[in-house]
């Protein structure tokens, strides 16, 4: 793994630009700061074009003979069949209101890294080949050659952009930089180049279901060893059912929830709820995954991904789906599934068979956040809860980008949170909700290889958990992102921040009164509760 | 700074642009600066933004992708107030609250933050980061756009005869501080203020110089031409009001003539003016139309309530629940998952 520099000497940033005009600048391809590029192997398994054997630091990408033709020719098709390009190109006045909102800016200083800029990198070329002024007067009129530095410059700015929309907020034209850098990246896969990390995950996840590549039948075994451990730690095993027929509800969740800690706790959060509720659910091998890495690099790819979730609903006769909490999980099903997999005419409007409650929002779609459907079992009181249970936890909340940005879920977690918990404390206003920032590593930006890059872009959020810390005591961080629970560990621990990173559903399962159970002691990763005495513990052991 | 260029050569530019019909106005080719230039650089400006606003309308919108920055509706008790309605619409209705805010008031813009990195002993990596609410650019647009929406309406009482009720009313509450004679329209002053304070912006800010291309000097400095040579007329050379109001009766009604006698300084704010028509459909000030077609603000945030299609969806090949069946068969059969196909038995 590369070095990156000590906390200190990272936030020394400096944000005056250089001397040169940022045409004639290259980027430095140093190592922390760009991803591997994907082996052939993934993408001969996804008929991906150009699978080759190259390398970054390569001064040849080993590109396709007429690669300047097919990019040209991928810009040209995406023009129109986007509106979004073309008019994202066309109409920035440069005012440059996104220029301080991007994490990655704020971190590295950059110019390339600010939304505007990132943009014109591509949007420079879009001149030099669509409008007259650029054909004509070229450099002046901000056009450029499209050329193989050109396209380095691409793949180094767009694998530093995280899809997260803060600069879309702010833009008074709502301009999306997401939208670009998704379409940007696929110009890049037109002529093969693509990043390991995105391809082997979406690879795995083509054949095997997920992006860890866990088959069907390891899945399974994850999930038992979960409920072995809910068992021990509350002495009440849950009973999910597998691949089953018939079932009400079909549950999807982000692989990262049964990959590693802490994700795993929150999976474990969902089983005892399940469990408490005796819903009538099942966990599909097949739709294993909520999470779509395929979104990352292209939209087909995207699809090609969650294909998976409506037709296994309807393999397995469900009448709706539930969703796990995760970030770019939830864009791709509230934003884009229904267009591209829809319509779910064999699907029934969701209703909760706990409380009746209609998902009315969900209505087309057919699929319902799990922060929606614990809200409102909580709402109409058929959960017991003991917030008590909770009070080693000093919580805060971070949005994530894409239920904030791309949905606009806010209150549903922060219900559930207030409810299950005594001390919740929101970082400063400017930092969550729709202005909230990213992680750092989101939109497949979390290979360990980008490790500085990674760390640069999480200084924003870090710095708003620091001051949460020390003002609240804050140790605990919640969040419904998947990505966030395995990349924002390391992200604090780099900042030196003694804060743990926890899931809403975490949370809700230590709070969560079972009927006739043994007295808790502990909450789901084994922690002595608050106003538990040692003896307690020993006497039942 | 390389980029200075850009700078430069904009001013240096509209300075060319100024002395042209100076030049031909003094050779007495009044035809053609009041009549030819000012017909074409309409014609290019009206089938210029036509031609971009059809572009625009006939690529599709494949996906529904508002940016929300408010509540969505979810559950029935969960409350979403006016904020949340007009910044995360349902319907058509919330739409265009949303769009009206932007168009009118600039909603997004107001928003604007200035990042600070500050040094801070407390924390031990020595950095803190704060976000403060900053609204001068605000401020500038919304006085630069309305200035010029009042400069522009006041022009009217020059193209039209009966001049229409409210331009007198405008020009009354205009030059409402009324000192000297003529009155001082507050318009042109606070037109003039706000360019140089966005010029003054882009020039002075180093981010912004960075990333400013020629094409984002220029309409500030040919504005900023109209706006000065526009001053100079009105309080300084007089011009024969009623020969420009004969001229610019005429060319809209299309009987075109040159009445003699209207000085230089007319030819030249006419000539600009021709300019920025003309100029306008290819560069960024379309963005006048492409707000509107902004599909991260006009479309709804009921994704999942109401289903989006895309015309060009087509089929793409996928790895079937068989596929993976066929795959894995022994091992999910060992596992005890129940299959579609069992084999063995
Ligand atoms: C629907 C009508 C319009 C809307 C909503 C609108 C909105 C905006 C906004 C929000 C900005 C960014 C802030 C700024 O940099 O000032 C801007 C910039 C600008 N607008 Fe407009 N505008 C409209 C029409 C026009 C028209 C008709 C013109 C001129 C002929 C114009 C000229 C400009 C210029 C030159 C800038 C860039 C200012 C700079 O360089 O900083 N706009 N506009
Ligand atoms: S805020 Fe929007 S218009 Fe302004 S520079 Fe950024 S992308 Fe361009
Ligand atoms: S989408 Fe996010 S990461 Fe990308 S440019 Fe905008 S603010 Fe930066």
């Amino acid at each position: 793994m590369p070095e990156v520099p000590k906390p200190e000497e990272l936030m020394k940033i400096d944000y005056r630009p250089p001397e040169r005009p940022w045409m004639e600048t290259k980027p430095e391809f140093r190592g922390g700061r760009f991803c591997n590029a994907a082996s052939p192997k993934w993408l001969e398994a996804l008929d991906y074009p150009y699978a080759r054997t190259w390398s970054v630091t390569d001064e040849d990408w080993n590109l396709p003979e007429n690669w300047k033709d097919i990019v040209l020719e991928s810009m040209h098709d995406r023009l129109n069949r986007f509106r979004s390009l073309r008019l994202f190109f066309d109409i920035c006045v440069r005012c440059g209101a996104c220029a301080d909102k991007c994490h990655y800016f704020i971190g590295s200083g950059d110019p390339k890294n600010m939304p505007v800029l990132r943009a014109e990198l591509l949007r420079s070329v879009y001149r030099r080949y669509y409008t007259v002024a650029g054909k004509l007067l070229g450099k002046l009129a901000g056009a450029r050659e499209l050329t193989e530095d050109v396209l380095k410059e691409w793949f180094y700015y767009l694998y530093q952009c995280t899809e997260c929309r803060r600069c879309s907020v702010f833009c008074p034209y709502g301009i999306d930089m997401a939208e670009l850098t998704i379409l940007g990246r696929e110009l890049l896969s037109s002529v093969g180049i693509n990043t390991e990390w995105v391809m082997a995950s979406v690879g795995s996840c083509y054949r095997t279901g997920n992006h860890i590549g866990a088959p069907p039948h390891a899945y399974k075994d994850m999930i038992d060893f979960f409920c072995d451990e809910c068992e021990e730690v509350t002495g009440i095993r849950p009973r999910p059912s597998f691949n089953r027929k018939g079932a009400e509800i079909l549950f999807v969740a982000p692989s990262g929830d049964y990959f590693a800690d802490p994700g795993t706790y929150t999976f474990m959060g969902y089983l005892l709820l399940f469990e408490y509720l005796d819903l009538d659910y099942t966990i599909s091998g097949y739709a294993s995954e909520g999470g779509n890495f395929g979104y990352f690099i292209s939209h087909e790819m995207g699809k090609r991904l969650n294909y998976k979730i409506y037709s296994e609903a309807k393999r397995l006769g469900v009448k709706w789906i539930l969703g796990g909490e995760c970030g770019h999980m939830w864009r791709v099903l509230n934003q884009y599934m229904d267009t591209w997999n829809g319509p779910a005419d064999f699907l029934e409007e969701p209703v909760s068979p706990i409380t009746d409650t209609r998902f009315e929002n969900a209505k087309s779609t057919k699929m319902v956040h799990v922060t929606e459907f614990t809200a409102d079992l909580i709402k109409h009181g058929k959960l017991k809860l003991d917030k008590s249970r909770n009070d080693h936890i000093v919580l805060t909340y971070h949005d994530s980008c894409n239920p904030a940005r791309a949905m606009g879920l806010f209150e549903e977690p922060r219900y559930i949170m207030r409810n299950v918990c005594n001390n919740f404390y929101e970082m400063p206003q400017n930092t969550i909700r729709e202005s909230t920032f990213c992680c750092g590593s989101g939109s497949g930006l979390n290979a360990d290889e980008l490790l500085e890059v990674r760390m640069r872009g999480g200084l924003p959020r870090a710095n708003a958990v620091r001051y949460v810390h020390e003002k609240h005591g804050v140790n605990h961080l919640g969040c419904i992102c998947a990505i966030d629970r395995a990349v924002l560990p390391p992200l604090l621990e780099y900042w030196g921040l003694d804060v743990e990173i926890t899931g809403i559903h975490e949370m809700v399962a230590n709070a969560l009164v079972f009927p006739g159970e043994k007295k808790k002691t502990v909450d789901l990763r084994d922690r002595t509760l608050k106003g538990v005495e040692p003896e307690e513990i020993e006497e039942e052991e | 700074m390389g980029f200075n260029l850009a700078c430069y050569f904009s001013l240096f530019a509209v300075i060319v642009l100024v002395l042209v019909p100076f030049v031909g106005a003094a050779a007495g080719w009044h035809v053609i600066f009041g009549i030819v230039i000012p017909y074409l650089a309409g014609f290019i400006f009206l089938a210029g933004l036509i031609y971009r606003i059809v572009k625009w309308a006939r690529t599709p919108v494949p996906y529904r992708i508002p940016t929300t920055c408010g509540q969505n509706r979810s559950l029935p008790w969960i409350r979403r107030s006016l904020r949340d309605k007009l910044e995360n619409p349902e319907n058509t209705i919330h739409v265009i609250g949303r769009m009206a805010l932007e168009v009118l008031f600039f909603r997004s813009l107001f928003r604007n933050l200035r990042t600070e990195l500050r040094p801070w002993r407390e924390y031990p990596e020595g950095g803190r980061l704060l976000y403060w609410s900053t609204k001068w650019l605000w401020i500038g647009a919304i006085a630069f756009h309305y200035s010029f929406l009042v400069v522009l309406s006041r022009h009217l009482k020059f193209f039209t005869e009966p001049v229409p009720f409210f331009v007198p009313f405008v020009e009354s509450v205009d030059s409402f501080f009324q000192i000297y004679v003529p009155a001082v329209y507050m318009s042109g002053i606070v037109l003039l203020a706000a360019l140089i304070y966005l010029l003054v912006r882009r020039i002075a800010d180093p981010k912004l110089h960075y990333l400013s291309l020629a094409a984002d000097y220029f309409p500030l400095f040919l504005i900023l031409g109209i706006g000065i040579s526009g001053v100079l007329m009105r309080y300084f050379f007089k011009v024969d009001i009623v020969a420009v109001k004969q001229l610019a009766v005429a060319l809209v009604t299309f009987h075109p003539t040159v009445p003699e006698g209207i000085g230089v300084i007319f030819y030249i704010h006419l000539f600009l003016v021709s300019t920025l028509l003309a100029y306008f459909p290819s560069s960024k000030l379309v963005h006048m139309a492409g707000i509107f077609f902004s599909m991260t603000r006009n479309m709804a945030g009921n994704n999942r309530a109401i289903r989006h299609i895309n015309p060009w969806e087509y089929p793409v090949r996928v790895f079937s629940y068989m596929d993976q069946e066929n795959m894995f068969r022994k091992q999910m059969k060992a596992a005890g998952i129940p299959l579609e196909k069992d084999t063995e038995e």
